[in-house]
């Protein structure tokens, strides 16, 4: 069963801006989707519609099913949303902040201090709880907002850049919280600009921008497209120069650091075995960028060139 | 959203606002009550026993029928028009907007803890009114209906102002340059008979004269108006004002792009 289904989705703003122009996505139950894109690509915009923040212009959102038009209040409950900038009240206690959400989902105030209980366990918030929200660290602020989103106990879960800001030990404890509930069987549309945090926790992947869809397939078969990856090794030893290897590009970047360029049908034991040849021992190596960094960087290039020669 | 659903989350937004205005209670609370005693000290007892009688009750009796509802006024309109802005203002109206609650329970949700505030102002007017003189209700039900009619029409005008308004300045206009003037001349310290006729015409066209000879006839027994026609009035445009209000929210106006 699909989650979510945008078909031709149009959105102008008053100011003649056409943030997106025709956009179709389906994201399956279950899924962990990403939805990448530049700034001002479309991605926020798209969100305010499934959430009913912004009005669209034309087209049609399903969320299991449920039309965003003709079942509002089915679809809606279907849904929570954790948006971009902070938009809860500062001067209320975070306690009583995701009480009241619960309240305008209609449930009941037992079951909804039940469930705030709950998620600000989970979050790491429950210490935090009678505290006003606006003397929470900006990582708080984040998991304060994913509690308020999930008290509702929603099937699909939309993040707009939630660990925006956030330190790498937060971030990762934040990832695998959102692993946990994935697996538990939520479905989950992410927006990052992390794109190793996309890489690592999605199955599936859109690329937006200038509000169309570039691309809307599996992260595996998206990584599968890149042609070449560039490896750093670090030596054991320092070098005067760079080694030569069949089939390979290499780098001098320091006397103890080589880049390597490794084509998509070379493997990585013929450049080690190549290497080790040239009595060269390696004692680490990393990717130089991401991959997913790689791919999406290729790909906003060539629509940007597209959009130019057009 | 079923039937009790809707009213857990219409109750949410009632007790959200009642927590609100009751924890910053001296801004919101006292202010009104230090005001309107001021009043009742100056208008009432240091040049209101140089006036002498007005509709056949001294000065401080007549005028404290509107004291009560001018403050009911200023109150319901200015919990609503405040509140709903700064829920606009820091985004957390977007809280509101996910949820699958309906319109008409947002608007009817503000609007009640606006007259939850306007009515506890009164009673608060009201009690401190019984220092300086003496008050019995004539007529409960018209003082009862008037009262909530009013509150409920200011309600939602200041809901209206809020989602017009951009930016804070916008929500001190209308309370500024319309609600206190429409006020002063709407018959609060004086009967409107006591003006050149023409004047007594063009008051008439202000619609606080109606709201508070309809509580003066409650409390007191006496109006410048007709009181059923009035109350007839004041409920019409409180269905009129839901009307526009409900339609703004839908439509997202001031609220979403």
């Amino acid at each position: 069963m699909s989650a979510l289904t945008i078909r031709n989705l149009t959105k102008t703003y008053a100011n003649g801006v056409e943030a997106l122009k025709g956009i179709d996505l389906e994201v399956k139950q279950g899924d962990f989707f990403a939805l990448l894109g530049p700034n001002g690509a479309g991605k926020s915009t798209t969100i305010g519609v499934m959430s009913s923040l912004v009005n669209k212009t034309g087209g049609e959102v399903s969320i299991f099913g449920h039309s965003l038009d003709a079942e509002r209040s089915l679809a809606k409950k279907k849904i929570g949303v954790v948006p971009q900038e902070f938009n809860f009240n500062q001067f209320e206690k975070v306690f009583d902040i995701v009480v009241t959400q619960a309240g305008f989902y209609g449930i009941p105030a037992p079951l909804a201090r039940e469930r705030a209980e709950k998620y600000l366990r989970q979050l790491g918030l429950w210490e935090k709880r009678d505290v006003q929200s606006r003397t929470l660290s900006g990582g708080m602020k984040r998991r304060l907002m994913i509690a308020r989103a999930l008290v509702h106990e929603p099937d699909l879960l939309i993040l707009d850049e939630p660990t925006a800001g956030v330190d790498i030990e937060l971030r990762r404890s934040m990832w695998d919280f959102l692993t946990r509930i994935n697996q538990e069987g939520k479905t989950i549309i992410l927006t990052t600009h992390y794109l190793e945090e996309a890489e690592s926790l999605c199955r599936n992947i859109a690329i937006i921008d200038h509000g169309t869809i570039v691309e809307n397939t599996s992260m595996r078969a998206l990584l599968e497209k890149l042609q070449v990856e560039t490896f750093i090794l670090d030596l054991a030893r320092p070098v005067e120069s760079a080694p030569v290897l069949d089939g390979f590009e290499v780098w001098l970047k320091d006397s103890q650091t080589l880049e390597v360029a490794v084509p998509k049908t070379q493997s990585l034991n013929t450049l080690f075995v190549a290497l080790a040849d040239q009595q060269f021992e390696v004692m680490s190596m990393r990717n130089k960028a991401n991959r997913l960094e790689e791919l999406f960087v290729r790909l906003v290039e060539k629509n940007l060139a597209g959009e130019t020669s057009a | 959203m079923s039937p009790r659903e809707q009213w857990v989350a219409f109750l949410t937004i009632v007790t959200k606002e009642i927590r609100r205005f009751t924890r910053i209670w001296p801004q919101t609370l006292l202010p009104p009550a230090i005001t309107m005693t001021l009043y009742f000290v100056i208008f009432g007892n240091l040049i209101g026993s140089r006036v002498g009688e007005m509709g056949g009750f001294d000065y401080m009796q007549y005028i404290v029928p509107g004291l009560i509802m001018m403050s009911v006024i200023q109150n319901s309109y200015g919990n609503v028009v405040s509140s709903f802005f700064s829920t606009k203002f820091q985004h957390s109206i977007e809280e509101m907007l996910v949820s699958p609650m309906p319109s008409w329970i947002i608007l009817g949700g503000f609007v009640v803890g606006g007259m939850v505030r306007g009515m506890l102002v009164g009673v608060i007017v009201s009690m401190l009114s019984l220092f300086f003189t003496h008050l019995s209700m004539q007529h409960v039900f018209v003082t009862v209906v008037v009262v909530l009619l009013t509150a409920a029409l200011f309600s939602i005008g200041g809901f209206i102002n809020a989602l017009l308004a951009k930016k804070f300045d916008d929500i001190s206009i209308v309370p500024t340059f319309v609600l206190t003037p429409l006020t002063y001349l709407g018959g609060v310290f004086y009967s409107i008979d006591m003006l050149p006729e023409f004047w007594r015409t063009v008051s008439l066209a202000n619609p606080i004269v109606y709201m508070v000879n309809a509580f003066r006839y409650g409390v007191l027994g006496v109006s410048d108006v007709n009181v059923y026609a009035s109350l007839a009035t004041i409920a019409g445009f409180v269905a009129v004002f839901f009307v526009i209000a409900l339609w703004m929210l839908q439509r997202g106006t001031g609220i979403r792009h």
